[in-house]
């Protein structure tokens, strides 16, 4: 199919712009694109989406309207921004097509050095020495995960696989044998484990709004740009449509979070995060290199790219966002835990694939790490509402995982079936 | 020597000798290559004039791709001269090769199949805005305008480069070594493994580098193509350059005598009766 698109332009979908015949492109702005195509490019994220509308709406029913109310929205919020947060430093490692096994313990890891700086070392560091030192501790576990990788040229599999024994084990050594360790510094508990940890309203209503109008800007500044380049622009309709679309999206999450006590800030975090690195990875030069070593490391190689400084630099940043989520973690628990939780990896890792991002390097958006936390949190969540087990939420879990992969791998194959 | 403009650097008296006037763009003397104690190469000279296309043919372990090597930089000759444009110049890396504006183009391709045909052309040396995030739009106009000079037909400049076709991707690969300033382009192979269709593509634009005055090199395995658009062919043996032809007067056979050493129909006057 895509052989004729490639040649002769389809008569049966003539536009209004004008194409001498040295035009490049062909005149139709979409290709007729097979279902499965769709599904596997631009509308990649449906399914997930509908699945996630199918567990939400199925929760509804069965918790009797809990699960809709702002109150229980804002709780799944606060309990998955941990797996968030490892997600975005997963989704990196992935798209370069390595894994990261070690973002679990690094992360609770990192809990831990940020309690013992913060209440053990000197009768306890303040908290702009002790944040910022469990961050640090987090990019150097990175950097060193890397190196092994990277330079010396191990699998990441293994490395990051040893790598995560040999920190659960060094947590319980800092904590000299203790289980938990209780931060009662009120900044570090005041970050997601205080009944106050939430942006003021002008704040938690202004912030995103001010953001979704840049967006906006940006987007409508750049048709233009575009259209006086004479360059290609989607149609109008779709254009204006995913605008609509992206403020409505933001605009009722503020109305949700609003009408309980507000954008906790472990949200506001997490999503900061999310925005910057969709900047990083779109908009900048690294984040483009990082697609181009997880799609052809030979390509990216001979076009001059160091992928030995990608891959060091991926790694630095997911071990940071795994040390960040332990932060969060160590905040809204107020304390430091020996005890790695067993989910935490598993839950991190299953919320990119859910959300799309392909295990084997060079395909995903940062935004699919939404769609996978909410839909392992609004599992663990609903089922717990129905006052389930552990045993059930893992069963249930690891099945919608399952279902996942195999629908992506099925479409996967569809596609090249249809493909070139 | 470089200012030598009389193209008399063929040691072999080939049938006929046909070399374009002036000063070559790329000249190689009496390259020489060895492999522990394999000779893959020995005093070979290699020359493209501007608007030209050499077929550079030849058998298995002839030394084709070796001689590639040693001007790609990837595999530097042990000896020999290089000279771009009368200039004595060194390849020791691909870097060098490229900044001497030499292009390879892989059989391979080295393209990005996740990533979109823009992305592929700029890669890994994107144009940067003052804010340093990627100029998309100046990237994508100045994409499109190296493609129309190629007359290049893809469905979007923003397409993924998997969805394209093997002809199209050849396209992209090509115009990414003009994106590089290229005034000297090896190609790879560039219609094996491609359709009817396709390899006609290719053709034609090989044929539209030659009027944009690039200095272009065809390897290949496939006399048809190389006899539809080439102007000359060496042809190397046992890694030696054994004869230089036009092809406006010569027949297929007679380069196949050259490639295999067989002395059927004309006896070649070179040193081509089977080397060592």
């Amino acid at each position: 199919m895509s052989e004729m698109i490639g040649h002769t332009p389809d008569p049966g979908s003539t536009t209004v712009e004008e194409h001498t015949p040295s035009a490049v492109e062909v005149p139709s702005y979409r290709q007729r694109q097979s279902i499965g195509q769709l599904l596997r490019n631009d509308l990649g994220f449906i399914p997930v989406l509908i699945t996630l509308v199918l567990i939400m709406v199925f929760f509804q029913f069965v918790s009797k309207g809990i699960f809709f109310s702002s109150g229980n929205l804002t709780n799944l919020f606060l309990q998955t921004a941990q797996i968030g947060l490892l997600g975005v430093g997963i989704i990196l490692v992935l798209l370069l097509g390595e894994i990261d096994l070690s973002v679990a313990a690094v992360s609770t890891l990192c809990g831990v050095i940020l309690g013992v700086l913060s209440e053990r070392v000197g009768g306890g560091l303040p908290p702009w020495i002790s944040i910022p030192g469990a961050l640090l501790s987090g990019a150097l576990i990175g950097f060193l995960n890397g190196y092994f990788i990277a330079v010396l040229r191990i699998p990441s599999f293994i490395v990051t696989l040893a790598t995560s024994i040999t920190y659960s084990g060094l947590l319980i050594t800092l904590l000299q044998g203790q289980a938990t360790l209780e931060i009662r510094n009120s900044f570090i508990d005041n970050i997601a484990g205080s009944p106050t940890s939430y942006l003021t309203d002008a704040l938690g209503i202004g912030l995103p709004t001010v953001v979704v109008l840049l967006y906006v800007l940006y987007r409508v500044l750049n048709y233009r740009r575009r259209q006086t380049m004479g360059l290609r622009n989607p149609s109008l309709p779709s254009f204006v449509g995913i605008l609509i679309l992206t403020v409505v999206l933001v605009e009722g999450a503020v109305v949700i979070f609003e009408s309980n006590n507000g954008v906790p800030y472990s949200t506001a975090i997490l999503f900061g995060a999310i925005l910057v690195f969709w900047i990083i990875l779109t908009k900048t030069s690294f984040g483009r290199h990082i697609y181009a070593v997880g799609g052809n490391k030979e390509a990216a190689r001979r076009a001059g790219i160091s992928v030995v400084g990608i891959q060091l630099a991926v790694f630095t940043l997911c071990s940071f966002m795994a040390a960040a989520g332990g932060i969060i973690e160590a905040s809204r628990s107020t304390s430091a835990s020996t005890q790695v939780s067993s989910n935490l990896l598993l839950n991190a890792i299953a919320a990119a694939v859910i959300g799309g991002v392909s295990l084997f390097g060079g395909k995903g958006s940062i935004w699919s790490i939404v769609l996978g936390f909410l839909i392992i949190g609004s599992l663990a969540n609903g089922l717990a509402l129905l006052n389930l087990g552990a045993d059930v939420v893992a069963i249930v879990e690891g099945l919608v995982l399952l279902v996942a992969v195999t629908v992506d791998a099925l479409i996967r194959r569809a596609q090249a079936r249809t493909g070139r | 020597m470089a200012e030598n403009g009389t193209p008399s650097v063929d040691n072999t008296s080939s049938p006929q000798p046909a070399t374009p006037q002036g000063e070559p763009r790329l000249r190689m003397v009496g390259i020489g290559k060895s492999f522990g104690a394999v000779r893959a190469l020995s005093g070979v000279d290699f020359e493209v004039y501007p608007g030209e296309v050499v077929g550079l043919v030849g058998d298995n372990g002839a030394g084709k791709s070796t001689l590639i090597k040693t001007i790609s930089g990837v595999g530097p000759a042990d000896e020999g001269e290089i000279f771009v444009e009368g200039q004595p110049v060194k390849i020791t890396t691909p870097q060098a090769a490229t900044r001497l504006g030499i292009q390879t183009v892989y059989q391979d391709l080295a393209l990005c199949d996740n990533l979109d045909v823009v992305s592929n052309l700029f890669l890994g040396r994107e144009q940067i805005s003052p804010l340093r995030t990627l100029s998309e739009n100046d990237m994508e106009s100045h994409g499109l305008r190296v493609l129309r000079t190629l007359d290049v037909k893809l469905p979007s400049v923003r397409a993924i480069v998997s969805t394209l076709s093997g002809g199209q991707r050849q396209s992209i690969a090509v115009a990414k070594s003009i994106l590089r300033n290229a005034s000297v382009v090896l190609l790879d192979e560039p219609t094996a493994a491609l359709g009817v269709a396709q390899t006609r593509q290719v053709l034609q634009l090989i044929r539209r580098l030659r009027e944009q005055g690039l200095a272009i090199v065809v390897i290949s395995h496939n006399l048809a193509d190389v006899f539809e658009v080439v102007d000359r062919v060496i042809v190397l043996r046992l890694g030696k350059r054994v004869g230089t032809f036009t092809v406006k007067d010569t027949t297929p056979e007679q380069i196949v005598s050259a490639i295999t050493g067989a002395e059927f129909g004309q006896l070649l006057e070179t040193n081509g009766n089977g080397g060592h």
